[in-house]
């Protein structure tokens, strides 16, 4: 996994809530065998409209998505993750995220990073007024940094827990975490019950 | 103090537990399918790994799968790759698969339970959000993303950290034509797809100690629609029973020791929930959805609501956009809106006891000119016992279409999809815009409520058929 230290870009404001998965990534996309490709199906069908915000130039080349609440319901599709990050997003910032989509994307190195509403609402504002406007995700302070249309600092914390924060800011692997314990788990196989289910019978 | 059922199997599968790290739980079943698996074994290649445990480990095909001429190759090249991919992978990493054309070939989620291999007890995941279906077994059943495939590949177990759980109470006596369907569409529409967030759920109280197996599980299945993490039933005899002399329920002492064991999975009385529901299963009425969440639905007798009427900003704007994709007005009847299709399949509700509920309805009567109906057993085995006991005479008799299992319509990744505008009633768990299609729209319902919608081309109940006159009812521009 791709290591996140600090990002610091361009963000597009997306003023909707409970967008699922299916709008994200539509399941004809899922298809594909690779981990990489799905940046045309991002939003698939609402770049169909020219007036959809990912399709106004002044917002093209933004790497982070401030989005309304509960982002990524639905299908526990991987694809949702890796078309944002195809497309060339580094983070994306709601008040709400679904489990399954937030898991999904922290262990892509995609920084899902969950702010209060009307942080949220003060973010869509400097995006909207200039999309030009920074916007700073500083995991190492766990920090959301900008500047108000006004000049002001917003300054937001946001909460993520220790281990995802430390595998994400070295980009570790959970597979070679987990085979560190691999005696813990083969202890653990030595003592289940006999009556367990199994697929193949030996 | 007491535990929750959740926790009870969340404790029972701890192989690690360390201060500051997640549990690391290990887990008892991995299903597979073609859709989600590809860049996990990919994965496990490019860093020389095994599959740990493939006895613990089945594979289906089902998401891109054809529902007519399956003899015939596939013709979506794309699908047939995935498909070719999914062989080839278990081939070389010598996990079981039932290919399309095999007897136990079928939707995973209808799969693993008829097999027998959900248990109570034990710890599901598969790399699909509706392996909370499995819950209704009181197993810990959980969808996840490709990596965490590819780390249960690995390592047969998923760091994972302890959601909170909330118990959902549904008591009282509801009215006959109330299906599990409506019960936990109802659940949705009252806790929001975000209320089950960061939870477990488990449904419990006399509503749902009464439902069958396959009811338990079109409730389990739907969890995920509410944004919880799993939903959960406490085994009782109907479990104990469904399960006894399936192809891997235990046998013997086994038996007799897994049912000791199945019979302590039940919350302790002193045990507490991080939250609570009570619902009241009198109150309920079939339901029906008119906007694009699960969560956007209301009574079959009610109106489309009129987004102005949300206080919230957030959810007046969905509203508003709901109606405005779905092509509905404040204030319609929700009874007169015009269907095209009508789907009945899918994880939620593709098993025997629904294709018999549909079928009921549909005995004797036709589907309504102009709408199209599929029928589309979950598993290759649903669909013999359809067949053994004439239902898919019954069905074609009435004009519908009676398809090989899988996935179909549910969202549209093989040839089943409606077309830009077209409308459904389906038996399915997401009305998402465009996943029944590009521009498709999908009201969520219930068997019996298709059934009826199918033969007046109208959302209806089978109440509505006694004497109902369908020719003089104007649908008010539904479409």
């Amino acid at each position: 996994m791709e290591a996140f230290t600090t990002h610091t870009g361009r963000a597009v404001p997306l003023r909707r809530s409970n967008v699922d998965t299916d709008q994200i990534i539509p399941a004809h996309w899922l298809k594909k065998v690779t981990r990489d490709g799905f940046e045309d199906g991002l939003f698939e069908a609402w770049r169909k409209d020219s007036s959809f915000v990912l399709n106004q130039p002044a917002y093209q080349g933004a790497t982070v998505l401030v989005a309304g609440p509960d982002f990524g319901t639905g299908s526990s599709r991987e694809h949702a993750v890796w078309a944002l990050q195809n497309f060339g997003f580094k983070a994306v910032i709601s008040s709400r995220f679904a489990d399954i989509f937030r898991g999904n994307s922290l262990k892509n190195g995609l920084l899902t990073v969950v702010l209060e509403q009307p942080v949220v609402d003060a973010l869509w504002e400097i995006a909207e007024s200039d999309p030009t406007a920074e916007i700073t995700v500083d995991l190492e302070r766990r920090q959301v940094r900008a500047t108000t249309p006004d000049g002001a600092a917003l300054t937001a914390d946001f909460e993520l827990d220790e281990n995802s924060r430390w595998r994400l800011l070295n980009g570790l692997d959970d597979i070679s975490l987990t085979l560190q314990n691999e005696a813990d788990i083969a202890s653990y196989e030595a003592t289940r019950p006999a009556f367990k289910p199994r697929t193949i019978t030996a | 103090m007491g535990r929750t059922l959740a926790e009870k199997v969340w404790d029972d599968h701890v192989v690690r537990r360390a201060e500051g790290e997640p549990d690391l739980l290990f887990i008892d079943l991995h299903l597979l399918h073609e859709v989600t698996s590809p860049q996990a074994f990919d994965g496990l290649r490019k860093n020389g790994r095994r599959v740990r445990r493939t006895d613990l480990t089945l594979a289906t095909e089902d998401h891109n799968t054809p529902t007519l001429d399956i003899d015939k190759p596939i013709a979506d090249p794309v699908s047939r790759v995935q498909l070719e991919t999914l062989r080839k992978n278990c081939a070389d990493f010598g996990v079981r698969l039932h290919p399309l054309g095999d007897v136990e070939q079928g939707v995973v989620h209808v799969v693993g339970p008829q097999l027998g291999l959900t248990q109570p007890g034990t710890t599901v995941v598969c790399g699909d959000s509706h392996t909370s279906t499995h819950g209704a077994f009181g197993a810990l059943a959980f969808g996840i993303g490709t990596s965490q495939v590819e780390h249960v590949l690995a390592t047969q177990t998923l760091p994972m950290s302890r959601p909170r759980t909330m118990a959902i109470t549904i008591e009282g006596e509801p009215a006959d034509d109330v299906t599990a369907k409506d019960l936990i569409l109802a659940v949705i529409a009252k806790i929001g797809t975000g209320g089950g967030q960061g939870y477990i759920l488990e449904y419990r109280g006399s509503a749902i100690e009464k439902l069958s197996m396959e009811a338990r599980m079109t409730i389990c299945n739907m969890s995920i629609e509410a944004g919880a993490r799993a939903g959960m039933i406490a085994p009782d005899e109907t479990t104990f029973a469904y399960l006894q002399g399936r192809d891997h329920a235990p046998t013997g002492a086994d038996w007799d020791a897994a049912v000791a064991y199945w019979k302590t999975l039940r919350t302790d009385d002193d045990a507490v929930f991080d939250a609570e529901v009570f619902i009241d299963a009198a109150e309920l009425a079939p339901f029906v959805t008119w906007g694009t969440n699960p969560g956007q639905g209301a009574p079959l007798s009610a109106r489309v609501p009129d987004p102005a009427s949300y206080e919230d900003a957030s959810e007046r704007y969905a509203a508003e956009k709901a109606l405005e994709y779905m092509g509905l007005t404040a204030g319609q009847a929700l009874r007169d809106i015009t269907v095209d299709t009508v789907f009945v399949g899918s994880c939620t509700n593709g098993r025997i006891e629904d294709l018999r509920s549909a079928a009921g309805i549909l005995d004797g009567r036709k589907v309504a000119d102009g709408v199209r109906m599929l029928v589309v057993p979950g598993s290759v085995r649903v669909a013999l016992q359809a067949v053994e006991e004439g239902l898919d005479k019954v069905f074609t008799a009435a004009g519908a279409e009676w398809r090989h299992a899988g996935c179909s319509m549910c969202l549209g990744m093989n040839p089943d999809q409606l077309a830009p505008g077209e409308r459904s009633a389906s038996t399915s768990n997401r009305n998402f815009e465009g996943r029944q299609g590009k521009g498709g729209r999908t009201h969520l319902v219930s068997p019996q409520v298709a059934a009826a919608t199918a033969v007046l081309g109208h959302l209806a109940s089978p109440a509505d058929l006694s004497g109902a006159d369908a020719g003089a009812r104007t649908p008010a521009g539904a479409r």
